[in-house]
């Protein structure tokens, strides 16, 4: 078996972002796209740490750390706001949310 | 550390989660999935001699976050909408666009990396001790400015979820 690299936790990290990505852009659901953006996070911050391990350097973590605050203020903010749209039009189909459409 | 094994279970694990959360119809179900994803990823992190950040992963996202994304599916009741997948055609073709750049990305990968395996460097303390010096030393600027954050982010939902019975736009 091929010795762990830096490449694999790089294929590793791509792939989540993409799979991150793709939820984005393919879902309607308002809260599944939220939870893929949360994904892309988290894919950034696995390569932050294999970063971190592989240079030696204790910075990549304190950087996760500081990702990992901001990720829950946002998911608290994301989420009220999801809320609020669902009191005014009683779904959180994204397809549907065009009001600023020219 | 170059335990090959256990980096494919793992990797194998996140990456079948994360689909399996693109994928499911129900989001409840996904919601399930994306758990399973950030604990897996919290094994990594100890795999990789990072275990405070590995605790706050387990405690702030599979913990806290996910409990908040559960309660707001359950409070609205909006599992399952009318159709899964969007029908936008200009989305679905960067999402193609998206696919074809992982390929890319693969290849490159494996025809430019260069082999470095990922403990070149030596062990270095990563105990909440040597972090939290290291935060309040070279990064108590950032460390103020997310208190702050994290305030306004408070407040800004507070105001958010008021409802204003008695106003006119309700």
């Amino acid at each position: 078996m091929p010795e762990i690299t830096i490449d694999s936790y790089i294929i590793l990290s791509t792939t989540l972002f993409i799979i991150g990505a793709l939820g984005v852009l393919l879902r309607r659901n308002a809260i599944i796209v939220f939870m893929s953006i949360e994904m892309m996070l988290n894919a950034a911050n696995l390569l932050f740490v294999a970063f971190s391990r592989h240079l030696g350097d204790i910075d990549g973590q304190v950087l996760v750390f500081f990702v990992i605050t901001v990720a829950a203020a946002e998911v608290a903010v994301g989420l009220a706001l999801i809320v609020a749209i669902f009191r005014t039009k009683k779904n959180i189909d994204i397809d549907t949310l065009n009001l600023m459409k020219g | 550390m170059g335990n090959t094994f256990v980096f494919m279970l793992l990797a194998a694990i996140a990456v079948g989660s994360a689909i399996g959360m693109l994928v499911s119809r129900d989001a409840v179900h996904s919601a399930l999935f994306l758990v399973l994803n950030f604990i897996t990823i919290a094994v990594f992190y100890l795999v990789l001699n990072a275990p405070f950040i590995a605790m706050v992963q387990v405690t702030v996202y599979a913990g806290a976050i996910m409990v908040l994304f559960m309660f707001v599916i359950m409070l609205l009741g909006a599992e399952r909408l009318r159709g899964v997948w969007s029908d936008r055609t200009g989305e679905m073709v960067f999402a193609a666009f998206l696919g074809f750049l992982l390929l890319v990305i693969f290849l490159i990968a494996l025809v430019m990396g260069n082999g470095d395996a990922v403990a070149t460097a030596g062990m270095i303390d990563t105990s909440p001790v040597a972090l939290g010096l290291r935060l309040f030393e070279a990064y108590i600027f950032p460390f103020e400015v997310v208190g702050i954050l994290l305030l306004a982010a408070m407040i800004g939902v507070v105001i958010l979820t008021i409802s204003n019975k008695r106003g006119k736009n309700a």
